[in-house]
């Protein structure tokens, strides 16, 4: 156990380094800083002495060097535009993502499994036939239209909930929530919905697919032959054998609903650190974003590491394989 | 019972002067300003914010004037005509109590042509600033320096005490390490206080009851809210959750003024779009044309022009909001005339094809044409329309678009034979223009000017600019300049970029030619 962890803690490392890598080379053909960090007004002088301080003129392996002996000791710069230090901005900026990405993962899994099993139980009546359609939609349209939409539905035309913004926060010292204020819950609803209904969608198939499969078990036909409730054959024993994909599916899909809040956080202009990050990207303000991609590819490491661990307690079969294969 | 409130505090404070009505206003822009340090960044969005914090000795109106500020009055010295003398405006407060006076003039000037400054160029030519008494400045040129005021319309004053109390003498640095008190606190003479600021989030300002203006603003507390994506904000005025937007995208126009409760208003901002291509004998690299440079080529020129249709442009690509030009500057611009806006009605296709043949091009040519695609209003579509257009006369342009940071160091570096930019003119006269975008590129000058257009006499004219007192002179110098350069086709002039502000109805604001909206100036109303 100690050594399967160790290893899978050795394998992260490099997972962090090749991010930090690619990330580092991307940023060259992102564009030029200097551009965006001088006016019209700039000669050509304080350009190439601007570069010469940034150490933008050093060799790429020079600068990535640099980059990765700030970044163990939790040091990454300044940010270009805002001038405040990116561990700063990135902290102040996370609240407002996990609380958002977190909400929409509790839509998703509620409303996803109950409508899975909805559909699961009565797979011809007619309300399948159209959330099984609505799901295609919901699969199929691109974030930021249906963000745009639910804006037009609910903000403009109907005025019930707000179409920007995270509302009034309280700060709690080191965490700035919204979810404590009802301008702060209202404005909550439009994004979490937006971003959740990827994983809603994908949730819902996958219960549904593997509930019809569980329910063609023996041990189901064999709880309904001995005259159980359809209730306890139903969720005591079918929904609960289900759930282990689920769960798994879940909790990797966490990290995608963290990394990709960008598009939902820039429609509904969220003070994240997805709209942090896009407003780097236009300005090329390379100590934020790298500071982003490392903070994302961590949290993917962290909750694959997590999984696995999972994984090695949950599942009995995969400890006895181990210890059967002498690992 | 936020009016209730506030009168309340109002009353209790004791204010001598009650506004006729307390009005909140939320603003909304695409984004926020960079930094409340007024010395660190020479921006346009940063300096419209500051001005309702700060304020600077001269400003412009929304007509393009001068108007005094802090300063009342502004003349070149008797016998030294390279001294200024500025009269300050007396029982001027910042913020925290502290007077106004000469030592803080002098204080930030010098700050704001300090090495780290990004404000720094527009005081290029100033030897040095003294305090003569408490209420009076002399700015000492290098040379003649007719039109200094010019530059400080977005140079504000800061208090010496309190910068100096606080550190934050150097101004922050762009890219540097250090953090700046002055980057997120402020202490100016403005109309407005700072109340809070979440960068990038919401800013909030209250009115100024200390103010020296006799007419208090209509607006005593502005919310700014700065909204990135284009359908949300938009979105966000119709909800009603903002009153004023800024940055309106160009096809929103018609439909927002066509909207119940909002009103747009519409004016020519102080900025350029043109083309711009390479002289020179050395073959364009990215041309088909191998042995020479066809653009070097003045009748080749002269057929591009004859093939652009600006009116096409203004109607098709911009739905109307833009003002097409024949010349390379905005009206508002010293030196500007009607003759040299003129441009031909439509494309004159069989004329401009004659004179490719003459040049030796009857087949035209291939060429690689450079654009920006997020800074300029439409500026790809911009450019892909005069790729059509060109290739009704052969020239067959390729499209490479890019976003403006990757734009930039094209232009920089002289690295494109065909490129879209925009130019701004902050000091509303030609010499800035020539400075950058037709000077050869060397030193100070040029910096602007990728295409290897050179012309000695031309370059010693545009020197002389900047140190001619005799104003008539002068300005007979810049008619010369602009001939040549129009003769020469040395830019393609397309139109002049128009503003739009959408806003609640009720409420007035007039469109500022620099994008700076004052919202002291706010009425309402009908």
């Amino acid at each position: 156990m100690l050594a399967f962890i160790l290893r899978r803690l050795a394998q992260s490392i490099v997972v962090m380094l090749v991010v930090a890598l690619i990330s580092f080379m991307l940023f060259r053909y992102v564009g030029d800083p200097v551009a965006s960090l001088l006016g019209q007004d700039s000669r050509l002088e304080d350009f190439e002495a601007l570069r010469e301080r940034l150490g933008l003129n050093d060799p790429a392996y020079i600068q990535f060097f640099r980059f990765i002996t700030n970044a163990i000791q939790g040091e990454f710069g300044i940010s270009y535009r805002l001038q405040q230090p990116v561990s700063e901005l990135i902290m102040s900026r996370l609240p407002a993502t996990i609380e958002l990405a977190f909400t929409s993962a509790l839509i998703a899994l509620v409303v996803g499994v109950t409508l899975g099993v909805f559909t699961a139980l009565r797979p011809k009546s007619l309300s399948t036939a159209i959330i099984m359609t609505l799901s295609l939609v919901g699969v199929s349209l691109p974030t930021f239209l249906i963000g745009i939409g639910l804006i037009y539905i609910f903000a403009v035309e109907l005025q019930w909930l707000p179409s920007f913004g995270r509302g009034q926060v309280v700060d709690l010292g080191w965490w700035r929530t919204g979810l404590l204020t009802e301008s702060g819950l209202r404005s909550l609803i439009l994004p979490a919905i937006t971003l959740s209904l990827f994983q809603l969608t994908l949730i819902m198939r996958l219960v549904r697919a593997e509930m019809l499969e569980v329910l063609r078990q023996d041990y189901i036909r064999f709880a309904r032959a001995r005259g159980l409730s359809k209730r306890a054959i139903n969720f005591g024993h079918a929904l609960k054998n289900t759930m282990v994909p689920v769960i798994t599916i879940t909790g990797l899909q966490l990290g995608s609903v963290i990394a990709f809040a960008i598009v939902t956080e820039t429609v509904f202009q969220w003070p994240g650190v997805g709209s942090l990050f896009i407003n780097s990207v236009q300005v090329v303000d390379v100590p934020v974003m790298a500071a982003y991609l490392m903070f994302i590819a961590f949290v993917f490491v962290v909750i694959n590491l997590i999984v696995d661990i999972l994984y090695y307690a949950v599942d009995p079969r995969l400890r006895v394989h181990a210890s059967g294969s002498g690992k | 019972m936020r009016k209730l409130l506030l009168t309340a505090s109002v009353l209790a404070l004791g204010a001598a002067v009650m506004p006729a009505s307390a009005e909140t206003v939320r603003w909304a822009r695409a984004s926020d300003a960079l930094t409340l340090d007024p010395h660190s960044q020479n921006q346009g969005v940063t300096h419209t914010f500051a001005h309702h914090i700060y304020e600077t000795l001269v400003d412009r109106d929304v007509e393009g004037n001068l108007i005094p500020r802090l300063a009342t009055e502004w003349a070149v010295k008797e016998g030294d005509p390279t001294v200024w003398v500025f009269t300050l405006r007396q029982g001027v407060k910042f913020h925290d109590g502290a007077d106004f006076t000469a030592e803080d003039v002098v204080f930030s000037l010098d700050r704001a042509r300090s090495d780290k400054s990004n404000m720094k160029q527009l005081h290029a030519g100033v030897q040095g600033v003294t305090a003569v008494d408490d209420h009076t400045v002399e700015v000492k040129m290098s040379g003649p320096s007719p039109l200094y005021p010019n530059n400080l319309t977005n140079t504000f004053m800061m208090d010496k005490t309190w910068t100096e109390a606080n550190n934050a003498v150097e101004v922050q640095e762009a890219g540097s390490t250090d953090d700046n008190f002055a980057v997120r606190n402020t202490n100016g003479t403005g109309p407005y206080m700072l109340e809070s600021r979440d960068p990038d989030v919401r800013s909030v300002l209250k009115l100024n009851e200390n103010h020296w203006a006799e007419t208090k603003p209509a607006v005593t507390e502005i919310i700014y809210l700065p909204i990135a994506d284009n359908a949300t904000r938009v979105a966000a005025l119709l909800s009603g959750e903002v009153d004023l937007v800024q940055d309106v995208p160009v096809q929103d126009i018609e439909r927002l003024g066509s909207s119940d409760g909002i009103k747009v208003t519409t004016g020519p901002e102080n900025r350029v779009i043109y083309f711009g291509y390479r002289f020179g004998d050395a073959p364009l690299k990215s041309s088909n044309i191998t042995d020479k440079n066809p653009i070097n080529d003045p009748k080749v020129r002269e057929a591009m022009h004859l093939a652009i249709d600006r009116n096409a442009i203004q109607q098709v690509v911009m739905r109307g909001q833009s003002v097409p030009t024949g010349v390379a500057t905005p009206p508002f611009v010293n030196g500007w005339t009607p003759e040299l806006n003129a441009y031909p009605e439509k494309a004159d296709v069989e004329g401009a094809k004659a004179l490719l043949a003459e040049a030796g091009y009857p087949d035209g040519f291939t060429i690689t044409l450079d654009t920006p695609n997020n800074r300029y209003v439409n500026d790809e579509a911009i450019s892909q329309a005069v790729v059509g257009m060109l290739g009704q006369i052969g020239i067959k342009a390729t499209l490479a678009s890019r976003p403006i940071t990757q734009h930039s160091p094209l232009i920089q570096n002289s690295e494109t034979d065909f490129y879209l930019l925009g130019w701004g003119v902050p000091t509303f006269d030609s010499a800035y223009i020539f400075n950058d975008l037709i000077h050869t590129q060397s030193g100070h000058y040029g910096a602007y000017n990728p295409s290897g257009y050179t012309n000695p006499e031309l370059d010693a004219k545009i020197e002389s600019l900047e140190t001619e007192v005799d104003l008539d002179k002068r300005n007979a110098t810049i008619a010369e300049i602009w001939a040549k350069v129009q003769e020469d086709r040395v830019l393609l002039p397309i139109h002049n970029q128009v503003l739009a502000y959408a806003m609640k109805d009720g409420m007035n604001l007039d469109v500022h030619p620099e994008n700076q909206p004052r919202l002291y100036n706010v009425t309402f109303g009908e």
